[in-house]
């Protein structure tokens, strides 16, 4: 245990913390959109954003498809096959207890993780950095790279237009009504299951979106999907499952708490967040965002 | 309620308890003889994952609610077991009972915080507070970190009992193992296992007649910590020693899949699916990695075309196969 840290540490640690939230955010609010719409909590979810970091590597080593495509590109394959998946498989569990979802996306993710093993063992890819953001800022009392600082401002830019899209759009109100009631949304002659379909198809992308974004910092590996959903999922029971605000705060918020944690005590990285998700589930049942499963 | 109704219904426990008793010994006949058949450590090895998934379908058949962290409880007693024939010199039995006393402590403190929340959440919180248990097992001095807690002795059983060779180890953790699913099986056929079944099939009514259900949950939910973690504990008997393996989370899915594919809710399920499993483990293992892709995508048939598991469909397919040649043999 270290308790002399300089001021210094203290910013490096948010500042890494910051980073890390970007990633915690963009996917526990994948999952809540898709718990939210679906019901169901997507296992998968670290499975996709590994597949989207391997995407984006694939298109750079095979065929020389740089960053900034592949920015597209790989959220666009992942919400296809996010697609594919909900139309043969999930929608024959719509109408049972979630649990279900849970546990078939659960054998999903054992079999996609497995596929990769096989094909690239456990060992990381590396992914450069793209020119245009590599370097970093002094700031006199921090040194920040410059693309974790695009990985903040990336993140923050798709959560609130995700959130803007689903509060301040026609078709973010017909989602938010079908989330109160399919049916009488059905009668105004909307396509309900087309919209389901695309919302998973949206979850997935963003899955695959942030693991692009992940590529260059940590190595392309395809463990780095189960490793990372642990975290997900404590924010997600901290925010509040299906709350985008929640997501989005509670991301970061943890993020900054596994980084101070980790400064002052190296071993117990993930220990904060537990003991955080803990604290939270004592004082306030409903996560942090109060009421259970809606976007708001 | 009339005398008739009580007759069939104390009938209906009667015929249940004869099956029940009849299946055990078809059951136990075929234990006894099986390591004349079949590998020892592979039968030992079964054994203790078809408790370890008995225990989890206490929660998850009987009371619905799903557990996504046992692998914290089987594995936190494997070390503990571990530590205490080790270095305390425990005898093998006392070892396991203080492996099952450990995991139900820890069953206790994770109960309490999860059943504040139900469904997903539950399943959730479960995992989480599961991989909290397994960086203070990465982390610990008592564990071993990533080599594990090795060269577990086999004492004799009770002090007089030598169970040095597999082939004695087998009886020795076929008697640990029978004795506790027997004891889930009065568990669940008990009263308080009653009111748990009340509770899974309707929480708010089981309030209204006064159970205090969170009550009940805790209960549940520290009898189903406390035998995974005799199953962890008979696992380091077998193996001689405990590893990070045990407490990964991949290993809490193990039950989740044997008591689906076995068929949930039922009282031998479980253990189906835990030899199903298993043999396709250890009779697989030159696959390698193929192994899991061949497991989930199992499991995932299952979940989608086959959810009451193999014991849930059976009759059903039975009747539809007897159905349709008796159609044949009318033609």
């Amino acid at each position: 245990m270290d308790w002399n840290l300089t001021w210094e540490a203290v910013a490096q640690a948010i500042m890494l913390g910051l980073m890390n939230g970007a990633f915690y955010a963009l996917l526990s609010l994948g999952l809540s959109i898709t718990f939210g719409i679906l019901d169901i909590v997507n296992f998968a979810h670290g499975a996709m954003y590994m597949m989207g970091a391997f995407v984006g590597w694939m298109l750079l080593s095979y065929f020389g498809i740089g960053f900034w495509p592949a920015l597209i590109l790989a959220p666009l394959a992942i919400g296809l096959f996010g697609i594919l998946i909900e139309r043969t498989m999930l929608v024959r569990l719509y109408g049972l207890h979630h649990i279900y979802g849970l546990l078939l996306t659960f054998g999903m993710a054992r079999v996609i993780e497995g596929l990769f093993r096989i094909r690239f063992s456990v060992s990381g890819q590396r992914y450069p950095v793209p020119d245009l953001l590599k370097g970093g800022l002094d700031l006199g009392f921090i040194y920040m790279p410059i693309y974790r600082v695009w990985v903040i401002v990336a993140s923050l830019a798709i959560c609130f237009g995700i959130w803007f899209a689903i509060n301040g759009t026609r078709l973010g109100s017909y989602l938010r009504a079908s989330i109160e009631n399919a049916s009488l949304v059905r009668a105004f002659g909307i396509n309900v299951p087309r919209l389901v379909t695309l919302t998973f198809g949206l979850g997935a992308g963003l899955a695959g979106l942030t693991g692009v974004l992940a590529a260059p910092i940590f190595s392309v590996s395809p463990l780095m999907g189960s490793s990372i959903i642990v975290v997900v999922f404590a924010v997600v029971v901290i925010g509040g499952l299906g709350s985008i605000m929640g997501s989005i705060l509670g991301g970061f918020a943890l993020g900054i708490v596994e980084a101070l944690t980790q400064a002052f005590y190296s071993q117990a990285s993930h220990v904060g967040i537990f003991i955080a998700m803990g604290i939270v589930l004592l004082i306030k049942q409903g996560g942090l965002s109060g009421s259970t499963a809606r976007v708001t | 309620m009339s005398v008739a109704s009580f007759d069939s219904m104390s009938a209906e426990l009667r015929q249940r308890r004869t099956r029940f008793w009849a299946m055990s010994a078809i059951g136990l006949v075929l234990a006894l003889i099986a390591p004349q058949l079949l590998y020892s450590v592979f039968l030992m090895m079964a054994l203790c994952f078809a408790l370890f998934a008995s225990s989890f379908n206490l929660l998850f058949g009987y009371l619905g609610l799903l557990s996504f962290g046992h692998a914290a409880f089987f594995g936190g007693a494997a070390y503990a077991t571990g530590w205490a024939i080790r270095d305390w010199g425990f005898t093998p039995e006392l070892g396991i009972l203080f492996g099952g006393m450990v995991a139900g402590a820890m069953g206790l403190a994770v109960g309490v915080l999860a059943v504040r929340r139900t469904g997903i959440y539950f399943a959730m919180i479960t995992f989480a507070l599961a991989e909290f248990v397994y960086f203070l097992a990465n982390q610990l001095p008592f564990t071993g970190g990533e080599n594990g807690l090795t060269d577990v002795p086999r004492r004799a059983a009770l002090g007089f009992i030598d169970i040095g060779t597999s082939g004695r180890l087998y009886y020795f953790i076929l008697a640990v193992i029978a004795l506790s699913i027997w004891a889930l099986w009065r568990i669940v056929h008990s009263p308080f296992g009653n009111v748990l079944k009340a509770i899974h099939q309707n929480e708010p009514r089981a309030i209204s007649l006064g159970y205090d259900v969170q009550k009940y949950k805790i209960v549940a939910f520290v009898l189903s910590a406390f035998f995974s973690g005799i199953a962890g504990g008979a696992k380091v008997l077998v193996f001689q020693f405990a590893a990070l393996a045990d407490v990964h989370w991949s290993n809490s899915g193990e039950p989740v899949m044997m008591t689906l594919m076995g068929g949930m809710g039922t009282t031998l399920g479980p253990s189906i699916g835990a030899f199903f499993v298993t043999a396709l483990q250890f009779y697989l293992a030159e696959l390698g990695e193929w192994v899991t892709i061949i497991y989930g995508g199992i499991f995932m048939i299952f979940v989608l075309a086959l959810r009451r598991g193999v014991l849930g469909e059976a009759p059903d397919m039975i009747r539809k196969l007897r159905r349709l040649f008796t159609k044949r043999a009318a033609r």
